[in-house]
């Protein structure tokens, strides 16, 4: 029983790692860009949600309704997703080419992470503080095993997500569009694809899908703070190469994995091993396998 | 010497160090987002070995810098295997199972950290760091290092000129590795501890910024980017504690720091040094620098 429910919390975990897997798995899939200001929407998404929710010293004391706080929340992201496309990719671009072909989006947005953890910090202080919603019990039991409804929120709507995004990728004109960046962004405009156009698109569905995992992870570990993107991301990360760089299905199994194996980890061996069964087996598949678990990656192919 | 200068060197110096070791593999071309998996494996081979083992420092480090080269000749080969984002992703992936690793050897701390009696003071790592500096220069004006420019400007041209590619990406990661061990040693008995957490992923993150703001075009790159962003965020917690109105400074200081690394990739995305502005600075004739 003790195990089913470490199998359980696993899942749980994985769930919103596999949010923020897809997020990153877009941008790389997409663009052939680490994006790594992920983290950061991630917390910007969770923070600004505590800080309007809170009846609080906090920007005056807000204390909204937290449906509304997490939606400003995403609209903040949504907002600095643009700032960033603008930024670290469409600039680089314009400026210096295939600017992917470089290191120069990635380097501007380790900057941008750090810009946006310490604006938070400035903001709110490092300390971790409580993220509570107004429902007495976060938790239902079935059948013995506890469950937290956050966690399924995000398992289930991330699965929904994905499946949407799938659609969108095979069946739409955009998803053609980005299908055919993802290829070769050069052919692209010569067939008539307005990239300029087309790439915020990427950012914002990155940024929408971090900002979901940042609110649910709130919701459900109860507490934010400027960092909390740190942990999460390093192991989404972990869960995308998994899956394979660039394949959204792949993510959300390589999300779902690293979250078990974590759990279970912890459950049997002690806190303090659960680097090396992640990593190891990530340094294994990045060495062996760089295709990830599941084969070739179905977007972004030949960019590798 | 104030003891707030001369920490402020020591860790000016030990950033230098650092910064070296990720220097040597980014001329050939190599994103290593891992110095914080080889700083670890020479802090705490030094550490141990100083501490445990009551070998004096002039031991210990060196023995820390051939551990971390060691491990770094041993991970260039899988590492090799893979390029681009791929090894990027799996410098960083090493870093952590290091990290893993030496969390769970209780005989050095696990979580709670190394502590060290054997202090290293100003007189040591200075030094340390000037020869490290030294080093890099002359190392980069052997045939290696001509080899190493070439491989990070154009691989394919560079193997048909007869460059051995392997030996060269093998031999600068660990040099590099070695480097950067030599600055873990230099670390772990300048503060007198370390601990995983305080060497983690930000701490690769920051030691790779240092480098590719400076530019990694000549030898003069990591220097500079290491002493600019070690000494700007210092002068703006100085200046922040001047007046009560610069008081937002103190915090502020990464910001500016994360600022200036969005701005820099904007306008100067080679980084602060490059070859043609040392040309330039270096030419008799006027026109000698400006017609490259």
């Amino acid at each position: 029983m003790i195990l089913l429910q470490q199998i359980v919390n696993g899942l749980m975990l994985g769930g919103i790692l596999a949010f923020v897997a897809v997020a990153f798995t877009l941008s790389i899939g997409m663009l052939n860009f680490l994006n790594f200001t992920i983290p950061a929407l991630f917390m910007v998404a969770g923070m600004v949600a505590w800080a309007l929710s809170t009846a609080g010293p906090h920007l005056g004391g807000f204390g909204w309704h937290w449906l509304a706080a997490a939606a400003v929340g995403v609209g903040v992201v949504i907002l600095a997703s643009l700032l960033i496309e603008r930024v670290t990719y469409r600039y680089m671009k314009a400026r210096f080419g295939d600017a992917t072909e470089h290191a120069l989006p990635l380097v501007s947005s380790l900057g941008f992470l750090i810009v946006f953890e310490h604006l938070a910090m400035a903001l709110w202080g490092g300390d971790p503080q409580r993220f509570t919603l107004p429902f007495k019990d976060t938790t239902i039991t079935v059948g013995g095993l506890l469950f937290g409804v956050p966690h399924l929120i995000a398992l289930v709507l991330a699965i929904v997500l994905v499946a949407l995004l799938n659609g969108l990728l095979k069946g739409t004109q955009l998803g053609r569009a980005l299908r055919a960046i993802a290829e070769n962004p050069n052919a692209a405009t010569l067939m008539g694809v307005e990239v300029q156009r087309i790439v915020p698109v990427v950012f914002v569905i990155a940024g929408v899908l971090s900002a979901f995992a940042g609110i649910l992870y709130a919701a459900s570990y109860g507490t934010v703070t400027p960092f909390m993107g740190e942990a999460i991301a390093t192991d989404a990360i972990a869960g995308m190469v998994l899956g394979g760089l660039g394949n959204i299905w792949g993510a959300i199994a390589g999300g779902l994995v690293v979250g078990l194996v974590k759990v279970l980890a912890i459950s049997t061996f002690g806190a303090e091993i659960e680097k090396i069964p992640v990593w190891g087996l990530l340094l294994l598949i990045l060495v062996v396998r760089p295709q990830g678990l599941f084969g070739g990656s179905k977007i972004g192919k030949g960019k590798f | 010497m104030s003891g707030y200068l001369s920490g402020l060197l020591g860790l000016l110096a030990v950033n230098v160090i650092v910064a070296y070791s990720v220097f040597v593999p980014a001329a050939a071309g190599l994103l290593n987002l891992g110095a914080a998996g080889f700083v670890l494996v020479g802090a705490y081979t030094a550490g141990g070995l100083s501490s445990l083992q009551g070998l004096p420092l002039v031991l210990a480090a060196p023995a820390g810098a051939a551990m971390a080269g060691l491990v770094a000749f041993a991970v260039s080969f899988p590492i090799l295997r893979t390029r681009g984002i791929y090894m990027v992703l799996a410098t960083f992936a090493f870093a952590e199972v290091v990290a893993g690793v030496l969390l769970n050897i209780p005989a050095l701390g696990g979580a709670a950290g190394l502590t060290v009696m054997q202090f290293a003071g100003l007189d040591v790592v200075v030094p340390v760091a000037l020869g490290v500096v030294a080093f890099v220069f002359w190392l980069m004006r052997t045939r290696f290092g001509l080899a190493v420019r070439a491989l990070h400007d154009d691989e394919s041209v560079a193997h048909l000129f007869g460059v051995n590619l392997r030996l060269t990406q093998v031999a600068a990661l660990t040099i590099g590795g070695a480097i950067g061990g030599l600055g873990g040693a230099m670390l772990v008995h300048q503060f007198n501890f370390i601990d995983v957490q305080s060497t983690g992923v930000l701490f690769s993150i920051y030691v790779l910024l240092y480098v590719l703001m400076g530019g990694t075009q000549t030898v003069w790159g990591p220097l500079v980017g290491a002493l600019f962003f070690t000494l700007v965020p210092e002068g703006l917690r100085r200046l922040s504690e001047l007046d009560p109105a610069l008081k937002f400074l103190e915090g502020g200081r990464y910001m500016v720091f994360g600022v200036a690394v969005v701005l820099l990739m904007m306008v100067r995305p080679q980084g602060l040094v490059t070859r043609t502005m040392l040309e330039r600075l270096t030419t008799r004739s006027a026109e000698g620098g400006a017609a490259r």
